[in-house]
């Protein structure tokens, strides 16, 4: 039997690697690879490399080489995949956004505009935030001085849409301001700040919260002045969907506090509640919103929705019927880089409905390596969730990942025809410059709590009752 | 909390996998049906991204193909359009397509995936995809013969090779210029608009040949005629009937007279010559509903054919006694296209062996290899070559010294009979003029025809088979066979 001093001390990564250039060599290829799509698509409608090659290239590489300087000093031991990642969906996000720019189709749309150039730089000011983040955050546990305050941030953030005068209404959907020029999408920004207030809330309560309940055919059931708090973001959901018509937000809100409430608490109960409480909250909203309706109208029969908008009735929208001809016609390999038609999808097919450009164009394959993109992203997000050695990191990460999680469900299961459309953009990749700032910040926040995760703990102090206890060796 | 967190990870993946499962089911399983889905405008952008192959008519193209602007890189083009499409069908932009330009699309294109190999080929040697041409059995100067006949008229004419079963000639009229909405612009629009039914009362996209049903009127008599030999009634079409003038029309009061001519007890042949109501009534009422309709299937009525432009079924329909009667003279609830007259003259023609009509002759692709060929195929022995021995004898009366004399043809043998349909409630609307005819020459090519003329612009009088449809049917004739 032979045993040494050292196996038996305190657990922890002692001198782990940083895997910082794996991470710089996995950012290589982030960058590559969507600059390859990019003079993909310039040879293939222009017969041409672009002209915005080398703006396109090296606004990416700055990008990505910001971020890897910011985490190599800032937050040495974080998640090396986390970085490529966000970065390599970036770039084919602008890639895809850019090649419907040279649409003729859209650009022959009233009011077109070219989307990539600004894509560019809201990525741009993303990678600032990423590493502002970085830099302030020193320690996230800091949050958890702003549980409450970021509650308030987090309401004023989602009812801003419903100031006269500051919000307005886009497409159906009031879930925008505008200042000073700018169309802002505060859920977007709301949906890191009310992860905080969950994590700070919940860490502080989930004693109570498990422990003091009622066992009832099999289930705990929670105390009734425990079920407060799950109510008020319950109807706070259900008025999103009511007065801002945004399904996608309310459905994103709800689940991320289900899934931080059932981690907190280990009850599956909490589990049942949510979705018992949510289905009741759709099918209650449903009955009178005839905006909800309607989504699920398009969703059982998007070619009758289809035919309905080409004969002009108002209220119906061909995109859906015409999504699900661009993936099927995308096959399995895709018709190649700017070579489809997904731009007969019209109105936002450079943001809601970017997935079908992909899928037309890089087919089956290139769809299912995107998802896969972002299932690595999440995984690695709850990864670090489980890393996390305080409950406060631990439910902030799963959060963050959850929400993600469930927004890219959300997008691309609309989009797809898997459950009924709700507007939201898939992150990274769609138009939409507050969705790509404020994705960024929440990678950079999860690259917080995984660098201090990760980070290798003091080294133990050299204990003296081991010496002491040692079993004498044979 | 990390047995939860774990649990979360896994209803993560889960929804991931949910996304991976519906898109491998929509890119892959369900991939081709929504790619090829009609309403997918890709569909048409692919049809229209390379000059479409050639519909093509005695070694002649009679289609082409022109660049244009915007989305579609090509639009279709016809030469002589109204005259050819009731065989071509149209190919719009805007409009989709239809008969020979949708049904052979995929050769058209280029896209056949019996092409499969050819485009493989051409992919790997990056020539362009090239669209194949369609072969059609039709014949230039027997198509303008009928256009030319049919011009200024409402009506259609149909010729078949009595032998193979080929069509020849199919004119409708009036017609239409499909190249005249063949675009995606607004005058394509105007075009196509004012085509529709609801705007041009002559309904001019509307395939008189194959999609309307006539009463076929007397020339249905040699159906009836032909029952009546098959089963018995008559042997010998030179011997009396014992047929009264007028007949009394069975469980009814009405009785059923002659135009013109002498009928009481006249022959077969007589009857058939100057085309005696009295006789066929009769021996359609002694012959009985379910014969007639056992013997009009045979000659192809109560089924849609494919040529493989699909021609509406002509019926004879089950009915009680008085309409049967009637029915035996083409008089009734019977009706028929002009194809499925033609058949029953090509059948006769044929020693009674009925063969199933097609227009398109090869497939090819764009080298010229022929991808599939049509074999002529038997549809029925429509009547004994006896029977079809004896009907050649009367329809032949009828040229020499009947109704159809128009019809005659100096050294070829024709055999034809008149029609003269009437219609309308009470009989008022103009009556529909009738000729079905075969002609065969030394050589032993043989053609048959049959041309029906809506009431047009003559006298109500003057409507005859013979006068107005049979001049026009006999220059199809000599026109098919090359006199």
């Amino acid at each position: 039997m032979s045993s040494s001093t050292h196996q038996t001390s305190t657990i922890g990564a002692v001198g782990a690697p940083s895997r910082r250039n794996t991470e710089l060599a996995l950012l290589v290829f982030a960058v590559v690879i969507p600059v390859f799509a990019y003079i993909n698509v310039g040879l293939a409608i222009d017969g041409s490399i672009p002209a915005g090659l080398a703006t396109y290239g090296l606004s990416l590489g700055a990008m990505a080489a910001l971020g890897h300087l910011a985490v190599r000093k800032l937050a040495p031991y974080a998640d090396p995949l986390l970085l490529p990642l966000a970065t390599l969906l970036n770039g084919l996000g602008l890639v895809a956004i850019w090649r419907l720019d040279q649409s003729e189709r859209l650009q022959a749309r009233p009011n077109f505009v070219e989307a990539a150039p600004n894509q560019l730089l809201y990525s741009g000011l993303g990678i600032v935030l990423f590493a502002v983040v970085m830099f302030l955050l020193k320690d996230h546990r800091v949050l958890q001085r702003y549980t409450y305050i970021s509650m308030l941030v987090a309401l004023v953030l989602l009812l801003l849409p419903l100031v006269p005068g500051l919000g307005v209404n886009l497409f159906g959907a009031k879930i925008w301001i505008r200042v000073a020029g700018f169309t802002i999408q505060p859920a977007e920004f709301a949906k890191i700040v009310i992860a905080v207030f969950f994590a700070g809330y919940l860490m502080v309560k989930r004693d109570a919260l498990a422990l003091a309940s009622r066992r009832f055919l099999g289930l705990y059931l929670p105390r009734g002045r425990d079920l407060g708090p799950i109510l008020v973001v319950w109807a706070v959901s259900i008025l999103i969907l009511v007065f801002e018509t945004d399904l996608g937000t309310s459905l994103l809100f709800f689940g991320m506090f289900v899934i931080m409430l059932y981690v907190a608490t280990e009850r599956t109960s909490w589990i049942v509640f949510g979705l018992l409480m949510s289905a009741a909250g759709a099918v209650t909203v449903a009955t009178f919103e005839s905006h909800v309706q309607q989504r699920v109208q398009a969703w059982l029969d998007p070619m009758r929705e289809w035919e309905l908008s080409r004969q002009g009735v108002v209220g119906h929208t061909e995109q859906s019927q015409e999504a699900l001809w661009a993936f099927g016609s995308g096959g399995t390999l895709g018709s190649g880089w700017g070579q489809g038609h997904s731009d007969l999808i019209g109105f936002a097919a450079n943001s809601d409905f970017i997935l079908a450009t992909f899928a037309e164009e890089i087919g089956l394959t290139g769809v299912m390596a995107i998802l896969l993109l972002y299932v690595l992203i999440v995984q690695r997000g709850i990864r670090t969730a489980l890393a996390a050695r305080d409950p406060f990191g631990k439910l902030l990460a799963v959060g963050l990942s959850g929400a993600f999680a469930l927004q890219v469900f959300v997008v691309a299961g609309g989009v797809m025809g898997l459950i009924p459309l709700t507007g939201m953009t898939l992150p990274f990749v769609a138009a939409g410059g507050s969705a790509v700032i404020a994705n960024w910040a929440l990678i950079g926040v999860l690259l917080r709590i995984s660098d201090t995760a990760r980070r290798p703990a003091p080294a133990p102090a050299p204990n003296p009752d081991a010496e002491m206890t040692q079993v004498v060796r044979p | 909390m990390n047995k939860p967190l774990r649990r979360i990870a896994i209803f993560c993946g889960l929804l991931m996998l949910a996304l991976l499962l519906r898109d491998n089911w929509l890119q892959y399983a369900q991939a081709d049906s929504l790619a090829k889905d009609s309403d997918n405008r890709r569909v048409r952008i692919e049809r229209y991204s390379i000059p479409r192959g050639d519909i093509i008519v005695d070694g002649k193209a009679i289609t082409g193909s022109k660049s244009t602007d915007g989305e579609f890189q090509y639009k279709r083009t016809w030469k002589n359009g109204p005259m050819w499409a009731p065989v071509t069908g149209y190919s719009s932009q805007a409009f989709d397509s239809n008969q020979l330009e949708k049904l052979e699309d995929g050769i058209l294109t280029g896209n056949d995936d019996r092409l499969f190999f050819r485009n493989t080929l051409d992919m790997i040697t990056g020539e362009e995809r090239q669209g194949g041409n369609v072969v059609t059995t039709l014949s230039t100067a027997a198509q303008k013969a009928a256009w030319n006949g049919l011009k200024g008229k409402k009506g259609a004419a149909v010729a078949l090779d009595p032998a193979t079963g080929k069509i020849l000639a199919l004119v409708s009229a009036p017609s239409y210029d499909p190249s005249t909405f063949a675009g995606s612009t607004d005058d394509d629009a105007k075009a196509w608009n004012s085509l529709q039914k609801k705007n041009n009362e002559d309904d001019p996209m509307l395939n008189r040949a194959l999609r309307q049903t006539y009463p076929p009127g007397s020339t249905f008599k040699v159906v009836t005629a032909a029952a009546a030999l098959e089963e018995g009634l008559i042997d010998d079409i030179d011997a009396s009937t014992d047929s009264p003038d007028p007949f009394p029309l069975p469980q009814s009061s009405s009785k059923l007279t002659n135009d013109h001519g002498v009928c009481e007890n006249v022959s077969l042949r007589e009857a058939m010559r100057i085309s005696c109501n009295t006789v066929f009534g009769k021996i359609s009422d002694e012959l009985g509903n379910k014969t007639m309709i056992e013997h009009s299937d045979k000659f192809g009525f109560n089924e849609e054919v494919f040529t493989p432009v699909r021609a509406d079924a002509s019926i004879y329909p089950e009915d009680v006694p008085p309409q049967n009667a009637m029915a035996g003279i083409g008089q009734a609830s019977n009706r028929a296209t002009p194809l499925q007259m033609a058949m029953v003259a090509a059948a006769v023609a044929n020693d009674g062996k009925l063969m199933k009509p097609y227009m398109v002759d090869q497939l090819r692709s764009a080298n010229l290899d022929v991808i599939e060929e049509t074999e002529p195929e038997e549809l029925s022995q429509a009547v004994s070559p006896e029977t079809a021995q004896k009907l050649q004898d009367m329809m032949e009366t009828v040229v020499e010294t009947g109704t159809g004399t128009t019809a005659k043809i100096p050294g070829v043998t024709v055999g034809g009979k008149t029609g003269t349909a009437q219609h309308g409630e009470n009989n008022e609307k103009n009556p529909y003029a009738w000729f079905i005819s075969y002609a065969k020459d030394s050589d032993g090519k043989s053609v048959a025809v049959a041309v029906v003329v809506e009431d047009g612009s003559a006298v109500r009088e003057n409507i005859s088979g013979g006068g107005l449809a049979a001049p026009i049917a006999k220059d199809i004739m000599k026109a098919a066979l090359g006199k």
